[in-house]
């Protein structure tokens, strides 16, 4: 069989690329609506299946054992961490896979080159992008395990900074590129040395980019993950195409480019989100100066009003509107089940509901949004920040759940500081707003709520999933 | 071919890939995130292309290494994403299911 199609002409294959390619293409297109999105993935996936498919019918292969006990393991583990996922460790998830995908590349373009090695020619339009590849790929791998070690909760989610984090990261970058030149200039500079057949200067450019990529995630606190995990994406797509330069490979090139221009698209829609630029997330230093506490009671003393879940009821009986406001706090208590049912229950009861999602509420883009499909939650009901702000005004009652710094007020007047111009979800504007939070804290950004402190604010405090069941049960009692 | 063709599907695609997915739904975006990411497991090309023919030992262990990691990534990026677009319906999708 493989010898039958390994008469496949070049240009026969190179055909089967392209269809493969518009399939990719054709996929994302159908991305565009919930609807036509499953799909959308399957057309992508069966494009994916079929490049793979052939190239491994038209590929000379020595070693088949290794080929299929390769694809065999990794098909496992895949299958073995989608299906044991749950929705709340989602985040993670993707930051993991995004990580392989960039590593495979950066291995990919090593081991080209050593192949090269044996042939004993280095054309500089491979050394280069296999120079290029390796950077992304390491860089991809390492951030993408860390920034999933941190939403895991095994290492410490919070910013991380210490004097001179700059110029250690310049540094790291400096040897990585000066490796990658001398890997361009003089490949074969050390001929017959014992161990120059791994092409040692390949595997010091991976070692710097692999520190540089930690190096990169590790300052970067939990609120701010959106970004990282998005730009991390684009990487491991740029990754898969400079590898598709080095091997000369038309569907690589097509396939990886098509994802780092999406995960570029999110990365600056994340940006924007929160008036920041992408250098700033990156090197600016964000949570670690909190409010001071003077400011804060100044704020907060004598100004809140706290409630209970049998007061946030009677108000819920005589709304004709609410809004609910989830943040990461929902995620972190699991409450998208208890929300999603006390949704269910004042439609019910003849209430508009609607929920209005920040961009970069919770760890990942659109991470709300996954949540509340999981709880059933119709998406027309999902509404985002330009939607939902000009409605406040007319909002009987907002529901702000776990929610801090995507509404705090202060972002629409301050002149300075972390939030200062962030676009934020004005509920203020609502008759009523009931906050469910565990305390007073600050949000990321360390700058104090005056929501809390406003007038027609209520504080329900309490665990985000007990609270809204507790509220659950006691609406179906007096309904 | 030359590394100017390769750049003109780089260039294009980038142009594709920006005009297509500026259309994507907020609503979408962590599908769209995790479906991207599977496409980026494309790289298992070519880890089956140096695993299947390395020509060294070495070779072939980083493309063994890089097979089980790329397919990791196909494999685990279409079933979750696909799990994931499962769960977005509508009110009439679920009205329909009789909810």
């Amino acid at each position: 069989m493989a010898a039958i199609l390994g008469g496949l002409s070049e240009s026969a294959l190179a055909f089967v690329y392209l269809v493969a390619g518009v399939l990719f293409i054709q996929g994302l297109r159908d991305m565009t609506h919930p609807r036509t999105a499953p799909r959308g993935n399957l057309i992508s996936a069966a494009g994916m299946a079929l490049a793979v498919g052939v190239t491994v019918l038209v590929t000379d292969i020595l070693s088949p054992i290794m080929l299929f006990a390769g694809l065999l393991v990794g098909a496992a583990v895949g299958v073995w961490l989608a299906v044991t996922v749950e929705t709340t460790e989602m985040p993670q998830l993707v930051g993991l896979f995004n990580g392989f995908g960039g590593g495979a590349s950066a291995l990919v373009a090593g081991a080209e080159l050593i192949d090269m090695f044996g042939t004993g020619s280095f054309q500089v339009g491979v050394t280069s992008t296999a120079a290029l590849a390796g950077i992304i790929g390491s860089v991809t791998f390492w951030g993408s395990l860390v920034a999933a070690g941190k939403l895991h909760g095994v290492i410490d989610d919070s910013a991380v900074r210490y004097d001179g984090e700059q110029i250690v990261k310049a540094l790291f970058l400096v040897l990585a590129v000066l490796a990658g030149l001398h890997l361009i200039a003089r490949p074969n500079l050390l001929g017959s040395v014992p161990l120059a057949g791994w092409v040692p200067s390949y595997w010091v450019l991976v070692a710097a980019a692999s520190i540089l990529g930690v190096l990169l995630v590790i300052p970067i606190g939990g609120a701010d993950m959106p970004v990282v995990i998005a730009l991390l994406n684009s990487y491991s797509g740029l990754a898969a195409a400079t590898t598709g330069f080095v091997l000369d490979n038309s569907v690589l090139i097509i396939a990886g480019t098509l994802v780092g221009a999406s995960g570029l698209i999110l990365t600056v829609i994340m940006c924007e989100s929160m008036n920041r630029s992408l250098a700033n997330v990156f090197f600016g230093g964000i949570g670690e100066a909190s409010g001071s506490d003077e400011e804060m009671e100044d704020i907060y003393e004598g100004n809140i009003t706290t409630t209970s879940p049998e007061e946030v009821e009677m108000i819920l009986d005589v709304a004709d509107r609410v809004v609910i406001v989830p943040g990461y706090g929902m995620a972190v208590a699991q409450a998208q089940h208890a929300v999603a049912e006390l949704a269910e229950l004042l439609e019910e009861a003849g209430v508009e509901v609607e929920f209005g999602i920040h961009p970069v509420a919770g760890r990942m883009p659109g991470h709300m949004n996954v949540l509340l499909a999981e709880a059933d939650v119709p998406y027309e009901k999902l509404k985002d920040l330009e939607e939902i702000n000009p409605t406040f005004s007319q909002t009987d009652v907002v529901i702000v759940i776990g929610a801090n710094d995507v509404v705090n007020p202060s972002a629409n007047t301050a002149d300075s500081g972390p939030i200062a111009g962030m676009p934020v979800l004005n509920v203020g504007e609502a008759r009523t707003v009931i906050v469910n939070k565990r305390s007073l804290s600050p949000g990321f950004s360390g700058v104090p709520n005056p929501l809390f402190a406003q007038d027609n604010t209520n504080m329900l405090f309490g665990d985000g999933k007990e609270t809204m069941q507790e509220l659950v049960n006691i609406y179906k009692e007096n309904h | 071919m030359t590394f100017v063709q390769n750049l003109t599907f780089f260039v294009l695609a980038a142009f594709v890939g920006y005009e297509i997915i500026t259309k994507i739904p907020t609503n979408l975006h962590t599908p769209l995130m995790s479906g991207a990411n599977a496409i980026s497991g494309i790289t298992l090309i070519g880890s089956v292309v140096v695993a299947g023919s390395g020509s060294t030992t070495l070779a072939t262990t980083l493309g063994f290494l890089a097979v089980v990691m790329a397919t990791i990534n196909v494999v685990g990026g279409y079933l979750v994403t696909n799990s994931m677009l499962d769960q977005f319906r509508s009110g009439d999708d679920r009205k329909r299911r009789g909810d």
